[in-house]
């Protein structure tokens, strides 16, 4: 995964359905250009995706300014599940559907959730599979080092 | 001849069944059917306590039944 394109999985990534109630615009490859990015693929019925919220929202307000995105691409079979999960969090950051997981299976998801950190050139630089709190730190100082890079 | 016939029908079932190992695995982001609470394999408590009674009784053993049954394989 390391050093492969990420901007033309992007563009795939543009497909997937929007947000429900705000009728979001395709996500367009421009905004992405220059910006680090966190790609994260969650489920509802997946229990360290609840703990990964926060964080990544706090990621989000903290490096926004520095450069940072965060996306969210939810597997749920169910639209129903992901909304109510969404209920619960409110997250700021940008959420897209991709219930056939196409887009999973570009990026060779390997378990839930996967969070891919890609940087302004839309190289892969890190991938973790599952999250644990304690490693909140480790995931943190990659972004840094991401976001630090020209 | 039957037999030949017989040999060839064999193999005609064999080849036939093979298409179910085409797809072999769950993706990851499949797996919310085992994530469900009564895919557990003590998803019913009531049950599992009469069974642990059972192998007290029966078979003078108790705990180990198992451990970290199903679920979807997160972390």
């Amino acid at each position: 995964m390391i050093g492969q394109r990420a901007l033309q999985a992007l563009i795939f990534a543009s497909l997937l359905s929007a947000g429900a109630a705000q009728a979001a615009p395709p996500l367009d490859i421009k905004d992405f250009r220059g910006r680090v990015v966190y790609l994260d693929f969650w489920a509802s019925w997946c229990a360290p995706c609840r703990q990964s919220f926060p964080w990544m929202q706090a990621m989000e307000k903290a490096y926004q300014s520095r450069g940072l995105t965060v996306l969210a691409v939810n597997l749920d079979r169910d639209r129903a599940d992901a909304e109510r999960f969404l209920a619960q969090f409110h997250p700021s950051f940008d959420v897209r559907f991709d219930p056939q997981g196409t887009v999973a299976e570009h990026f060779k998801v390997q378990g839930m959730p996967t969070g891919l950190v890609v940087d302004r050139h839309g190289v892969v630089r890190f991938t973790h599979i599952g999250f644990r709190p304690v490693d909140e730190s480790v995931y943190e100082d990659q972004l840094r080092e991401v976001l630090a890079e020209k | 001849m039957r037999l030949k016939h017989t040999a060839f029908l064999f193999l005609l079932c064999g080849t036939a069944t093979m298409g179910g190992c085409a797809s072999l695995g769950v993706q990851p982001w499949q797996r919310d059917v085992l994530a469900r609470e009564d895919m557990r394999l003590d998803a019913n408590p009531l049950d599992a306590a009469i069974d642990d009674h059972l192998y007290f009784s029966k078979e003078a053993s108790s705990g180990g039944r198992s451990f970290a049954g199903g679920g979807c394989g997160c972390n």
